[in-house]
């Protein structure tokens, strides 16, 4: 991604992301992307970026990294099984629009992954 | 084909037989079962749902790591694994990324050790199905599935043959199952395995520029074939000046071939993040100690513990350790012979690999008492053999002549007739004996 | 009106049968009839009949939480079982939740009476609720301004008494910000403190559940029957949850509150400055030093903010595919795509540790100049938006500004750390000016008595919006 995102970057006039940048990355986020909405999200994204950017002055090179705040270790749990929180066959599919003989079901997907 | 080297690694996924999933209390075991009736929140990646890790899933992922002598994660954690596909509930997939439970370890084989790279332990996708319904090619999604504790074993790239490959699978599979992590049943795709493949020129150092992976294997000797398959592929392209193309191939079980499924155009972007809703692991030495002193005695000790201490030759010794059952049953049946028999452990074992008892129906001490019959039937005075023999011969003069005529199945009419007066007697001996009397007449 | 009376009053009044929950519930109805065409603060108003139902029903058998019998609303950021969840996005237009959040089962066990889903940006994407799919939300101070956000629609409830209290989201000020907008008390709790199970997730290691009320102690009550350890969170604390109506009377002499110059600066409007400033002399009165002090990395809490939220909100969002329960991907709003763009951008291959990576080693900066200054102080003394009620489509086209609206909250979030948001004076055309007072890791205790100490002297809290009179 690296390489697609700098090879790009050489054509543009934006500082940042290109639309085609933009366009991978609404592939990556599954997220349909108008050609309109690219060019807006272009600019838009790429100030955003830009602006979050600027955290590359702090020196950070002996910080660990904080993923959480909790400061919780080894929170697990018995291999026990709850029935209090399971769904039945109708209530798993209710809010689904499309179900068949208790599956969920969408279009055709040929590629195995 | 002789100027390449096979250069091999695998990747082999593991549904552990743990009673809940991996992040939620929904029954694991899922085969058989109707679709989507082992759901809740979390495995169907409801909004608002959280993940809260299976403590048994963690400990038999180190397990196993133990047993292939990996080393311990000192602190690990989960990650969030990112890629759309119906099967996939949440858009991500819980894994581990940079610190796997499990690093390192090595499985020797008869053809030299197999490295593993590490061991993690992540949750299992839904089932997808693919179907016509009103005209229209569709796909349906069961999340039974979903949730289930997986562990994906990684094996640096050091195997040199598909023979290599069956065989360290081969091991895995008895050290799992020897673990009792899971039951690595292939064709119900609780064990799953999918080689990593290419061609180096011989003489040439570092990997090879590209790596076929093959996927939808299951079982072992299908392994073997797929492998194979895509050795000679290569080595055919390679000969031309081509390199094979780096993608993912299935195995075809009808076409006896792999076949194309997905080229990766540039590599997959799974954007792995920390995950922010389970908290680090952390073990210490003491926790790993415990773990450890759960690990029974694996395949390779107990082979040979049987070979020192029984007396046994390898070929026997490792059909007996195929299973843990299998080994046990004999120990046992050692055990209750000894003392009560002049039975040497060798006899058993032949016994055992000859008979081969229901070890499920028939107890030790039930099948050391039935070899004590049989053998002391046969040890019966040769004597009294003869003379019901000659009795018998004497009395059936037609079924004698229609023998000598070429009727083999008087023989056994025969002895049917002896048996009935020897009740216990072992009906091969009779058999040996009353041909050598009848050819002798 | 009893919806204006405190929680303490109410109980006690339902107890003594004054009046029941039922006529309260009838009462907010009523109101709601009335004031809710003006603000649009619902998604979805729970059935009456079955909200009056429930109240004969707790009328009949009162128990001993002081929140029984009480109405309530959630921001639609809940799953509460059997009633339309929709984070205020058409992807969840109809989906109705089979199964409820832990914060609102409990208040089920309480006893307190749902009867609405409430207005916000749409997954939390925002500071004006002005990013949702169902309208946004007006200030009952000023129908032409913002209620701000995300949660503007339980806040501006709650300011119009529709509600005798609400339970907010706050990620990156979701609560804070929409009640001082609204003259309203709030608490964003320490992470960990109230279980997340069933709140649609916007920035997991964000996210807070919290209460908002009219004043302290009502956030006291509500915090104290929503507070403890879900085994269904993973992050959640097995920290005992203390008393905390009782504590809430205790002493603020002696307490030492910081008072950080660098958030006084230019960024701030000057109305919110003076007001603040009075209300520093006011804890002076009370007992309390206010200190002087330096918090400088004020300028990278937004940065480390729109790296963080951004990134897990792509992740959280991924869920939502249409396959089994919503609708497509296609129906996220502009500012929804915005942020998912953005957040995948910072994780994917080649940028992760530019961004963020980085933005988690800088919020380990963040903890330490956090932690080193209040093992000093019992609170900081801060604003809670730079900025007064915005006008309509003043934050919805400006995406910096949005951004920058965030600067006094998200640090809050990033460390981890409970706030109390509460009124503390009116600007220029009487819109509400709030405060934030910031305490260590769970000392919510503490920061409630500063906060109760506060409005038992003060009576900005009780002034009762425009759109009631």
């Amino acid at each position: 991604m690296k390489a697609t995102l700098a090879k790009t970057k050489k054509n543009t006039s934006s500082p940042i992301l290109t639309t085609a940048d933009i366009d991978h990355i609404a592939k990556l986020a599954n997220v349909p992307v108008s050609k309109e909405q690219a060019i807006e999200l272009t600019e838009q994204v790429g100030e955003t970026v830009e602006y979050v950017s600027k955290l590359g002055a702090l020196p950070t090179e002996n910080v660990v990294e904080t993923a959480q705040v909790t400061g919780l270790e080894n929170v697990l749990r018995e291999d026990e099984i709850d029935t209090t929180r399971m769904f039945t066959q109708e209530e798993a599919l209710k809010n689904a629009k499309r179900t068949y003989n208790g599956f969920f079901m969408v279009d055709a997907v040929l590629e195995e992954k | 084909m002789d100027t390449y080297e096979p250069i091999i690694g695998l990747e082999i996924h593991v549904e552990l037989k743990t009673k809940s999933g991996m992040f939620c209390g929904c029954p694991a075991d899922h085969f058989g079962k109707k679709p989507n009736t082992g759901t809740c929140p979390v495995c169907l990646g409801l909004p608002g749902a959280l993940p809260v890790p299976n403590k048994k899933a963690v400990e038999w992922t180190i397990m196993l790591g133990l047993a292939l002598g990996s080393t311990i994660a000192e602190v690990s954690k989960f990650d969030r694994k990112h890629y759309f596909y119906p099967d996939l509930p949440k858009g991500y997939q819980i894994s581990q990324y940079d610190q796997p439970l499990c690093r390192g370890g090595m499985v020797p084989t008869s053809f030299g050790d197999v490295r593993i790279h590490r061991v993690h332990l992540e949750e299992d996708t839904g089932k997808l199905q693919h179907a016509t319904v009103d005209g229209k090619r569709v796909t349906l999604v069961d999340f039974n599935r979903s949730g289930v504790p997986l562990v994906e074993i990684v094996t640096e790239a050091d195997i040199r043959s598909a023979e290599q490959a069956k065989e360290f699978l081969k091991k895995l599979h008895q050290i799992v199952r020897y673990l009792g992590i899971s039951d690595a049943d292939m064709e119900k795709g609780s064990m799953r395995l999918e080689p990593n493949i290419s061609l180096r020129k011989i003489g040439e150092k570092g990997l090879p520029p590209y790596k076929v992976e093959v996927k939808n294997i299951n079982s072992f000797r299908f392994a073997e074939r797929a492998i194979n398959y895509e050795l000679e592929r290569h080595a055919r392209m390679l000969d031309e000046g081509k390199i094979p193309l780096q993608e993912t191939r299935g195995w075809d079980e009808a076409k006896n071939a792999t076949v194309s499924q997905r080229t990766k155009e540039e590599a997959a972007d799974y954007r792995y993040f920390p995950e922010p809703d389970i908290p680090p692991m952390r073990f210490t030495q003491q926790m790993i100690t415990n773990i450890q002193s759960t690990i029974p005695e694996l395949p390779d000790a107990k082979l040979t513990r049987f070979t020192k201490d029984f007396g046994l030759n390898n070929q026997d010794a490792s059909l007996l350790i195929e299973s843990q059952e299998l080994a046990d049953y004999f120990e046992e049946a050692v055990k209750v012979a000894t003392g009560r028999t002049n039975f040497s452990p060798k006899d058993i074992a032949n016994w055992i690999i000859n008979r081969k008892p229901d070890i499920d129906a028939v107890m030790p001490a039930k099948f050391i008492e039935s070899m004590r019959e049989a053998k002391e039937v046969v040890a019966v005075s040769d004597k009294d053999l003869f003379a019901v023999i000659d009795k018998v011969l004497a009395e059936n003069a037609k079924a004698v002549a229609d023998y000598k005529a070429g009727k083999q199945q008087s023989a056994m009419f025969l002895m049917g007739l002896v048996r009935r007066q020897l009740p216990k007697s072992d009906t091969k001996l009779i058999l040996d004996t009353l041909r050598k009397s009848l050819d002798s007449t | 009106m009893n919806s204006d009376l405190s929680i303490r009053d109410i109980a006690k009044k339902l107890r003594s049968k004054e009046f029941s929950s039922y006529d309260l519930t009838r009462e907010c109805y009523d109101l709601i009839e009335k004031v809710e065409p003006k603000i649009h603060a619902f998604i979805t108003l729970v059935d009456k009949k079955d909200a009056l139902a429930r109240a004969r029903k707790i009328d009949e058998h009162m128990t001993q939480s002081p929140l029984a019998g009480i109405p309530y609303v959630m921001k639609d950021a809940y799953l509460t079982r059997g009633v339309r969840t929709t984070a205020a996005s058409k992807i969840l237009d109809d989906f109705i939740a089979p199964y409820s959040a832990t914060v609102h089962k409990k208040l089920e066990d309480a006893g307190a009476i749902l009867i609405g889903k409430m207005n916000m940006d749409a997954w939390g994407h925002g500071a004006s609720t002005e990013n949702t799919d169902y309208g946004p939300s007006k200030n009952p101070w000023d129908l032409t301004r913002s209620a701000g956000g995300s949660g503007g629609g339980p806040a501006a409830a709650v300011a119009a008494r529709l509600s005798v209290f609400g339970i907010g989201e706050d990620t990156g000020g979701s609560i804070r910000n929409p009640a001082a907008w609204n003259n309203i008390t709030a608490m964003k709790v320490t992470y960990g403190r109230v279980s997340r199970y069933g709140a649609i997730a916007y920035a997991s290691s964000l996210d807070t559940v919290g209460p908002t009320a009219k004043t302290a102690e009502d956030c006291a009550f509500v915090l104290e029957a929503i507070a403890g350890h879900d085994p269904y969170d993973a992050t959640s604390s097995k920290q005992p949850v203390p008393n905390y109506t009782k504590e809430l009377e205790k002493s603020i002499k002696g307490k030492r509150i910081a008072f950080p110059t660098e958030f006084y600066g230019e960024a701030l409007d000057p109305e919110i400055n003076a007001a603040i400033t009075k209300a520093r002399e006011v804890f002076v009165s009370l007992g309390a030093t206010v200190t002087d002090v330096s918090l400088p990395m004020l300028e990278y809490g937004v940065p480390v903010y729109y790296i963080l939220a951004p990134s897990e909100t792509s992740s959280n969002l991924g869920r939502y595919d249409g396959v089994r329960y919503g609708y497509g991907r296609n129906l996220f709003t502009k500012e929804n795509k915005r942020r998912i763009m953005t957040g995948t951008y910072a994780l994917s291959s080649g940028y992760y540790d530019a961004y963020y990576k980085k933005a988690l080693k800088v919020r380990s900066l963040f903890i330490e100049e956090y932690q080193k200054l209040l093992v000093n102080y019992d609170a900081i003394l801060s604003p809670v938006t730079p900025i007064m009620p915005s006008k309509f489509g003043e934050l919805l086209n400006d995406p910096m500004k949005n951004m920058m609206a965030d600067l006094y909250t998200v640090i809050v979030n990033i460390v981890g750390l409970p706030a109390l948001s509460l009124p503390c004076g009116f600007g220029k055309g009487g819109l509400p000016i709030g405060m934030q007072l910031v305490g260590s890791m769970f000392s919510e205790s503490s920061l409630f008595s500063l906060g109760h100490a506060y409005q038992k002297v003060t009576d900005w809290h009780m002034q009762l919006p425009q759109v009631l009179k």
